[in-house]
């Protein structure tokens, strides 16, 4: 019981995963082939979740859209760690300094900012579309990486085993990356996975609104903005992206609690 | 306080000249010159430098930032370069939806979160609390406007209790427009309510550690009783936070819902002044929700320092 969370999370976004890697090599149904035909049809045995408004299989669709979720928000916060973590390991390192006090400020002023809107302008005046995308939620996770990490690191500076590396005459840099960064891993982990859920969402709204990935590119947003049309009609079209966004983002949340619990055994007491 | 106060509008004066800088710079660098977009492609080269003039955008970078803001600061927003009409105006009518909105989905996630938060914290780890966690788990993972569709689905389609869309207008009457604005309000609320539920139970438990709870557990006083009395006060400073965040996000939030609704308000605004590229107008709104979250966060500062003493001497 005590990984229950980590286990049914892991299990969920594994599938997602291993559906969206499938996807390069096979899926049921070729997305591309429309079939007017067979259009709108609710789960049959051929087509487990039914088809679309131009008779694509949604099971297919889904798998490709997975594709696109996790492309855009694993990037995003590759952007948010990448940029973030170190500006929080400098800032923690020359704690209270002109540098800290730049960095801290800039992290107050972007959390500010309303991420949704930003995102829209950014898509809106650079155009609609997966990089765009990605840039806009990338941005907001920096901040979210900085504040973690310097905080973390903050609280390690004082630490008798970072004081002993001083002594041993290691610069600053240096004990960020031999010493402090180790330290802060799990946390980063732990976020990440939570990060990427937000992502996952992100990028469904804009797709949504037509500013993802645009066609011929198959996303969850979209998908659910053409069933919206036709939810009287067929409501499997509306059900079935919306439920793969749940359960995806479920599982990673799921995930990120069980990572917590496992790397930080203090914690588990707590949350019993 | 005072000194507090002053401080946080420094800061509040910084936040939105940069938000007011980084917004005009982004808008600024589009590719594309709305007066030649305006016109079309066969317009004539004089026709569309007089327009450009007409529209002010033959000055510098500087002079046109600085009427900008020097007009948003006087309520003027300038005129769009699609409809011709005045830039405020327009915002002024959509607001009267997007702003309701807003506020009544975030009574609602309150509604729902304070005693659902509390239920949990009281029965914590007993399957009351199991299953209060659950649905908030279920709850942060649903997209909202994907929920918005299942309420369409349920309670306009199949029930027929709500309409699937529009709004018949204010001048309808209060009823009329509340019922309009219900089922959006209950999609944008129910995803938050659930992260404020959580909030509210954390903070709840974290109180109920504290030494000066056992303080009153000890004189006499029974959990319940402690919980409303010194509990309650204190467990509300994170969740007025969240509460203050909830608001900006709602109100950003509310832009994409309301074109599951169809609802004309600021959301419907932007995406047709983007599709027209129509930058004066997204400009301007974007600039106003900026504003507002910012502007929301500095209140939520200030109640804090009101509610809590301690964090007026630690600015």
């Amino acid at each position: 019981m005590k990984w229950r969370s980590l286990l049914i999370g892991g299990l969920l976004s594994a599938t997602f995963l291993l559906a969206a890697a499938l996807s390069f090599f096979w899926t049921p149904h070729d997305v591309e082939t429309l079939n007017i035909a067979g259009r709108l049809k609710p789960p049959t045995l051929s087509n487990w979740l039914g088809t679309d408004h131009f008779g694509r299989d949604i099971l297919s669709m889904i798998m490709v859209g997975a594709r696109t979720s996790i492309a855009v928000a694993l990037v995003a916060v590759g952007i948010g760690m990448g940029l973030g973590v170190p500006l929080g390991l400098a800032a923690a390192a020359q704690s209270g300094g002109v540098l800290d006090e730049v960095i801290s400020r800039g992290n107050d002023l972007v959390f500010a900012f309303p991420s949704l809107v930003i995102a829209i302008l950014i898509t809106a005046v650079f155009g609609a579309g997966a990089v765009n995308a990605i840039i806009a939620i990338g941005i907001f996770n920096i901040p979210v990486f900085a504040r973690l990490t310097r905080g973390a690191a903050l609280s390690l500076w004082t630490r008798d085993f970072i004081l002993a590396a001083r002594v041993a005459g290691k610069g600053r840099a240096r004990i960020s990356l031999e010493h402090i960064l180790p330290n802060v891993a799990n946390l980063l982990i732990v976020q990440g996975t939570i990060q990427f859920s937000l992502g996952i969402l992100a990028e469904a709204g804009l797709s949504y609104v037509g500013l993802g990935a645009q066609p011929p590119v198959p996303s969850w947003g979209r998908m659910l903005a053409d069933a919206q049309t036709m939810v009287a009609l067929a409501p499997h079209v509306a059900l079935m992206p919306g439920l793969a966004i749940v359960l995806m983002v479920l599982g990673l949340n799921l995930l990120g609690d069980g990572f917590r619990d496992w790397l930080d055994p203090r914690l588990r007491v707590v949350r019993t | 306080m005072l000194r507090y106060a002053l401080k946080k509008v420094v800061s509040l004066a910084i936040s939105l000249i940069i938000a007011s800088v980084v917004i005009f710079g982004v808008v600024e660098v589009a590719p594309g010159d709305p007066a030649s977009y305006m016109l079309g492609i066969n317009a004539q080269p004089d026709t569309v430098a007089a327009l450009r003039a007409e529209l002010g955008l033959d000055q510098s970078r500087w002079q046109r930032y600085l009427a900008w803001v020097c007009g948003m600061v006087t309520g003027d927003f300038g005129i769009s370069y699609t409809y011709r009409a005045s830039v405020g105006g327009m915002i002024g009518d959509r607001l009267w939806i997007s702003l309701p909105l807003a506020l009544y989905a975030l009574t609602l996630s309150t509604i729902i979160a304070f005693p659902a938060g509390l239920y949990a914290a009281s029965r914590r780890g007993k399957p009351g609390d199991v299953v209060v966690m659950g649905a908030t788990q279920l709850g942060v993972a649903v997209p909202n406007f994907w929920f918005a569709m299942m309420l369409v689905l349920i309670f306009a389609i199949t029930l027929r209790w709500f309409g699937a869309g529009g709004f018949p207008g204010w001048e309808k009457g209060l009823f009329a427009g509340m019922k309009a604005l219900t089922l959006p309000a209950v999609a944008l609320a129910l995803p938050q309510a659930a992260i404020l539920t959580r909030v509210m139970r954390s903070s709840l438990l974290d109180i109920l550690g504290e030494d000066f709870m056992r303080t009153a557990r000890a004189k006499g006083l029974s959990q319940r009783q402690a919980i409303w009395r010194h509990g309650l006060r204190n467990a509300l400073i994170p969740v007025l936070t969240i509460v203050g965040l909830q608001f900006s996000f709602l109100l950003a939030g509310g832009i994409i819902i309301e074109q599951v609704f169809f609802l004309p308000g600021l959301g419907r605004l932007v995406f047709q002044a983007i599709t027209q590229r129509d930058l004066i107008v997204v400009e301007s709104v974007v600039m106003l929700l900026v504003f507002a979250v910012i502007f929301v966060n500095f209140l939520v500062d200030l109640a804090y320092a009101a509610v809590d003493p301690r964090l007026r001497s630690r600015a």
